[in-house]
């Protein structure tokens, strides 16, 4: 079985993990000005891509925390785990969803 | 309403027959009813401290371990979380003590001690069988005496502390409604090491 790294309690096996979808996804600043298609934007459309992504992780049945992972869809590595309010580290450039606050702000 | 009544059964108490029928090399006992108090604070406040005086001994802040004294252990469970385990009927006086401590400060103490039982798992067989449903490593250079690591344990979520430096002693915290379930697994897993029959 995979193991994830929890940033509090090391390698774990995958069983023990909740996944949260893609990570720094931000909240849209003024949720009323929103358009219904952008508002849709916001809620149901990700990122997809092959490579590196960020993601959200739940540590479900050990310390029960959040956190961000870097995971490339292509190999299921984990590439890099960092807490929650973290950013990814720079050299693995991953799809952080800018493009989304893109789309649902223009 | 209430109903008191007078007696209280633990979630095992049905079970020691069968534990007394295990392997030399293995015991397994229930510790029923222990006092556990559910303890939120910030590691770093002020209120941390205040604790550690009530208890003895500073709140562990390394992941996955715990500290403790002859009357109270702190297990941590995450990074502003706690699980202060005492013997059985301290809830009232740990808890109203814990509070005067915290006072003002920001800082929670919950009476959670209906929400486990403890099974204390011994024998120089503890380690092998605890391997067949438990994926993490419990040799010593690994989990010394003093890991606390919540897990699975046969797929059931437990809290599984090392008392010694030869994991020949282990406490497993379980949820009552899984706690049948564990015993059956843990008698189970225990079969092949059964003197042969005569
Ligand atoms: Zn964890």
């Amino acid at each position: 079985m995979q193991l994830i790294p929890c940033p509090w309690c090391g390698d774990r096996e995958e069983a023990e993990f909740h996944y949260g979808g893609q990570a720094h996804v931000a909240y849209p600043d003024d949720p009323h000005g929103l358009s219904d298609a952008q508002w849709a934007q916001f809620v149901f459309f990700r990122d997809n891509p092959k490579g590196p992504f960020a993601e959200r992780w739940m540590h479900a049945a050990g310390c029960r925390r959040w956190f961000n992972a870097v995971r490339d869809t292509a190999t299921h590595d984990l590439l890099a785990v960092y807490r929650t309010g973290q950013q990814p580290p720079q050299s693995i450039a991953p799809s952080t969803g800018q493009d989304q606050a893109q789309v649902a702000t223009a | 309403m209430t109903v008191e009544t007078s007696i209280r059964l633990s979630p095992l108490a049905d079970w020691a027959a069968a534990f007394d029928q295990l392997p030399a090399d293995i015991q397994v006992r229930e510790m029923p009813f222990r006092t556990q108090l559910s303890l939120r604070l910030d590691a770093d406040g002020p209120a941390a401290a205040s604790v550690a005086e009530v208890i003895g001994v500073a709140l562990p802040t390394a992941p996955c371990t715990f500290v403790g004294t002859d009357e109270v252990e702190a297990l941590w469970l995450g990074p502003d979380e706690w699980l202060l385990v005492a013997p059985p009927g301290r809830q009232a006086q740990l808890q109203d003590a814990l509070r005067a401590a915290i006072g003002d400060e920001f800082g929670t103490v919950t009476d959670v001690s209906a929400q486990r039982t403890t099974l204390r798992v011994s024998g120089s067989l503890t380690r092998e069988v605890l391997a067949r449903g438990c994926a993490i490593d419990l040799h010593p250079q690994v989990s010394p005496g003093g890991t606390c690591v919540q897990t699975q344990l046969a797929q059931a979520g437990v809290v599984l502390l090392v008392r010694d430096d030869a994991a020949t002693s282990v406490w497993l915290l379980i949820r009552p409604s899984f706690a049948p379930y564990v015993a059956s697994w843990l008698v189970d897993a225990c079969t092949e090491y059964r003197e042969e029959a005569p």
